[in-house]
């Protein structure tokens, strides 16, 4: 019958959209006649990633994160929504968080970043990892490196005295409470809503540490 | 995002002499904002001199017992600094108010003094915008302006600044310092460094191309309750639909700014005087004039409420 006959599956459907997407931007890419490779400028970034020393050539174009997924092949961090709106970016770079998709790698020549792949291993959790899975504190799991890195920085931030806006008294040492803990996540956003294990999870690892 | 070359300047004056010889160079500090605008291609700077190397990270006391915040200082840095928490608490409360941790890490003092309006309008380059180009008109008037300009604004805008930070700055004097290729530097209160849009919406600011912010000077403290209370659509992570910096005094005398509701952070200093008789009688003075949308009126009243909140919440 020709309904069976066109039946395609969804995974087809996907393959033929893909190729479909693909011819155009061919196209579109010749309209635009864009010059050729060799004569955009490259240049050279030495970066420490966890812990090692890793050298690249890049496109100035290039963010930390496509440097970070694309050329060193570390695709622990996520890309979201790619304006630092979500989070999903989020590593250590000098011991302080930040939405690698915001920063050009260039800026980081000579930086030390931390990602999710540097916290721990699957046989050695980091503290705020094991904490994760102990309380359940995701569900898709797209967003969880990037909650994880920004868990573990949010405590840091907490013992250094860095303020925040749920803080009553600047002057007072800010507490891990779990007022705090969430204002000071509400940088990672999370589509499937594991918001209340999140917090649990790091009140879990908080309290270890208080 | 368009390519473009990318540099590291040594010194101010250097980083001066490098954009304002190149008309698509651009300075690049945190980021946060440029980068954002370069990949929806908003701005299209051919060359980038980025400014992290140029020691403009330091907060140093002043002769005049002030504060002299350096360019490059964090929004983190500078929120967590003790000498501003405890003597200019409502520029720490404006800052932690704002963005997110990740972002304020990476943000800078003079960025943010620069951040652009975050008019969806502007955001969206299928539509007219005349800050982001200039003569195709304005989608934001009769448009969806429930986030934008009360007061201030033009026939060819109604961008807002979106900041919390200068709003702040705004209500404790404070002024901008600059450098231009030729060495020369200048002194810009706060008060005069946005401009409003008037005919011009593609400026937000009297800087020159090429002239780079050093610092920003804060006068002696004051003393007096700092307070900065944002009303916005969610408890956090979001732009202020309105926001009070207010300073105020034992007696009752005190300093308010708004954010939210013009092209600058919004400051009447002769309304002030209203401010021991309440938050109507100010809000008056300072919203006189006022043009708001349909969709934006709302936020006159919702002024005039949370400077009411704030004045209630520092009685003695």
């Amino acid at each position: 019958m020709a309904s069976e006959t066109f039946q395609l599956s969804r995974r087809e459907m996907l393959m033929s959209s893909a190729t479909t997407a693909a011819v155009s931007a061919i196209v579109s890419e010749t309209a635009d006649a864009a010059p050729p490779a060799q004569s955009l400028p490259t240049y050279k970034v030495a970066m420490s990633v966890n812990g090692t020393a890793k050298a690249l050539t890049l496109d100035p174009r290039t963010t930390l994160l496509d440097a970070l997924r694309e050329h060193l092949h570390l695709t622990g961090t996520k890309k979201g929504c790619d304006h630092g709106q979500c989070g999903a970016c989020t590593v250590i770079v000098n011991g302080e968080r930040i939405n690698a998709c915001l920063s050009l790698a260039v800026q980081h020549d000579g930086d030390a970043v931390t990602t999710i792949e540097g916290l721990g291993t699957p046989e050695r959790l980091h503290p705020m990892q094991a904490a994760f899975v102990k309380h359940d504190g995701y569900q898709c799991g797209y967003c969880t490196p990037g909650q994880i890195c920004s868990a573990v920085s949010v405590l840091e931030e907490i013992r250094r005295g860095i303020p925040s806006h749920a803080q009553a008294d600047l002057m007072a040492a800010p507490q891990p409470t779990g007022a705090e803990m969430r204002e000071r996540m509400s940088g990672n956003i999370c589509r499937c809503g594991a918001y209340s294990n999140i917090a649990e999870a790091m009140a879990d690892v908080a309290g270890a540490r208080a | 995002m368009k390519s473009f070359t990318y540099e590291r300047a040594t010194t101010p004056a250097d980083a001066a002499r490098i954009v304002a010889r190149n008309p698509g160079a651009r300075f690049l500090a945190g980021g946060t904002n440029l980068l954002d605008l370069m990949k929806l291609e908003i701005e299209t700077p051919t060359h980038l001199v980025d400014v992290q190397d140029l020691k403009l990270d330091r907060i140093e006391p002043t002769d005049a017992g002030g504060l002299r915040i350096g360019a490059f200082v964090s929004n983190t840095a500078l929120a967590s600094d003790e000498r501003v928490r405890r003597d200019y608490g409502v520029l720490s409360r404006a800052i932690v108010a704002g963005a997110s941790g990740q972002l304020r890490n990476k943000a800078t003092t003079a960025g943010n003094l620069l951040q652009r309006t975050r008019c969806p309008y502007f955001y969206d380059t299928n539509q007219p915008c005349n800050k982001r180009k200039p003569g195709s008109g304005c989608a934001a008037i009769g448009g969806y302006s429930r986030q934008l300009a009360v007061i201030g604004s033009s026939e060819a805008c109604i961008a807002t600044y979106p900041g919390d930070m200068a709003v702040a700055m705004r209500v404790l004097d404070a002024t901008v310092e600059t450098v231009k290729a030729d060495g020369k530097t200048r002194s810009i209160p706060i008060g005069t460094f946005h401009t409003l849009p008037g005919g011009t919406p593609e400026r937000d600011n009297v800087l020159d191309h090429g002239e780079l912010i050093t610092a920003v000077m804060l006068p002696r403290p004051i003393g007096g309750a700092h307070v900065y209370r944002k009303v916005r659509d969610r408890a956090s992570y979001a732009f202020a639909l309105v926001s009070v910096a207010a300073i105020v005094q034992r007696d009752g005398s005190g300093r308010a700014a708004f954010g939210g509701v013009a092209h600058r952070p919004w400051r009447v200093e002769a309304a002030e005087a209203a401010m021991p008789r309440g938050a109507v009688e100010m809000s008056k003075a300072v919203f006189a004039g006022a043009r708001p949308t349909d969709d934006n009126a709302f936020k006159i009243p919702l002024a005039t409420r949370t400077l009411a909140a704030v004045i209630a919440e520092v009685k003695p």
